[in-house]
């Protein structure tokens, strides 16, 4: 009940949805970061036998490391705010996404390369018309596992170095010993994590992406 | 035009100290259909790998004058697109509508015109293989290597693609070199047979069979050659 009335509370104010947002902006921008660098790094290493031998370690290195590790860096670097939340994700996201994608290409089926050989393709086209759709199911359940991680990090950034998102709205309510709204923002995390997965499998019911996961 | 686009001149190939050729020689005419039959791991597939130029000889000489298209064993279709995507691969540099027209040719000839969006996941192993050939085919080119394309197919469906290969060779003729452990397949398909011996490899006998295509796997000839081959690997007794 208290929960209930919790929620209504945090609705009415408009709390809610502010702090709504703010996750929801750092997440998705410090997410698609590590997409968008992440995914080349992973081709290019892929492809390239001996820079993956070199630099491999150096990834499973960060890879190993908890992205809260970062936390006190994140606040000396960026203070506080969006900028440290946004760099945590990445951290969290990026190394996890590079190496997923370097075993997808190293997955691809040799015979694949041979037969664009056969068929003339090469640079872009090869990327586009090859490696790529090659590697899209194994990237997109990866995709699915590292957003998962970046609304775990999310939280806990916010709690450290924000002053609003969902993570410092539950450090708020442990606070002002408000264990009802504690569970509002519980919910609602969990709740959207929920429907972040939703998003992503979605992909995976486009009809050239399928292959990968009806074999 | 040269006729004989595919040529080994005393070419020889090794794999660390492992000699897989020494100085063979070899030559096929154009339109011929040449078939390659040896024990395992004799070096069947690297002199597919040598015409096809992924493999260079270590000394000799290697001609392939044509375009090449290779049908693999399985699996090399690309699962993300459709049967009718795949075979359009073949068709690539044709302008649009010709290459619809083609497409529907292709499909047409191997019977598969209602799963042409169909995904290679969503086909049986003699359709996809079928799909292979076709993809193979499709377009113009002048050299078709098969490596051992019907191998992983059942009993039955194998004897039908057979016949089906023979088939659209008649329509789109090619100058074929196939691979493959199925001496009957050799017997029923090749105009010429050639049986490797083990490693190092050189062709220990020639065979042809004159007989038109498509063959009955119970012609007298072709039972024939079938029992030469296996009288040359020492499979049966060579009786006169």
């Amino acid at each position: 009940m208290s929960v209930a009335r919790g929620f209504g509370e945090e609705v009415r104010t408009g709390r809610l949805l502010a702090d709504l947002v703010a996750s929801l902006f750092r997440v998705t921008t410090g997410f698609m970061l590590a997409v968008v660098l992440g995914i080349p790094v992973g081709l290019w290493l892929g492809h390239h036998v001996r820079s993956r031998f070199a630099l491999l370690p150096a990834i499973n290195f960060f890879r190993s490391l908890s992205p809260l590790a970062w936390i006190p860096f994140a606040i000396l670097w960026f203070g506080i705010g969006d900028l440290p939340a946004i760099f945590l994700i990445f951290m969290a996201c990026f190394f996890p996404l590079v190496l997923a994608t370097v075993a997808a290409v190293a997955n691809i089926p040799s015979v694949y390369f041979r037969v664009a050989r056969d068929y003339r393709f090469s640079g872009v086209e090869l990327l586009t018309k090859v490696t790529l759709p090659a590697i899209a199911p194994q990237v997109i359940t990866s995709l699915r596992v590292t957003a998962g991680l970046a609304w775990l990090v999310v939280v806990a950034a916010e709690m450290i170095a924000g002053r609003d998102g969902l993570g410092f709205a539950i450090w708020d309510a442990r606070n002002g010993l408000r264990m009802d709204l504690l569970i509002v923002g519980m919910i609602v995390i969990g709740f959207i994590g929920m429907v972040i997965d939703r998003v992503l499998t979605r992909l995976t019911k486009i009809s050239s992406i399928r292959w990968g996961y009806e074999r | 035009m040269n006729d004989k686009p595919l040529r080994i001149e005393d070419g020889s190939v090794n794999f660390g100290s492992v000699e897989v050729f020494r100085s063979l020689s070899l030559e096929i005419s154009r339109g011929e259909f040449v078939a390659v039959v040896g024990p395992s791991g004799c070096g069947k597939t690297t002199l597919l790998n040598l015409f096809s130029g992924f493999l260079k000889p270590a000394s000799g000489t290697v001609v392939c004058a044509g375009r090449v298209r290779t049908v693999y064993q399985q699996d090399s279709l690309f699962p993300w697109q459709t049967a009718a995507q795949n075979i359009a691969m073949g068709l690539r540099g044709l302008s649009e509508s010709e290459c619809a027209r083609e497409l529907k040719e292709m499909l047409d000839l191997i019977g598969l015109e209602q799963f042409a969006e169909h995904y290679p996941h969503q086909l049986s192993g003699g359709m996809r293989q079928r799909v292979e050939l076709a993809r193979a085919l499709a377009g113009a080119t002048d050299i078709l290597l098969l490596d051992e394309p019907f191998s992983s197919l059942d009993y039955l469906t194998r004897l039908r693609l057979r016949r089906e290969l023979a088939r659209m060779l008649k329509e789109l003729p090619r100058t074929v070199v196939l691979v493959t452990h199925d001496i009957e397949e050799a017997a029923q398909l090749a105009d010429r047979i050639l049986v490797l011996s083990d490693r190092p490899a050189r062709i220990c006998r020639e065979l042809q069979v004159t007989l038109p295509r498509p063959r009955e796997l119970t012609h007298p000839l072709v039972v024939k050659t079938v029992h030469a081959i296996l009288a040359e690997l020492g499979l049966e007794k060579d009786v006169v």
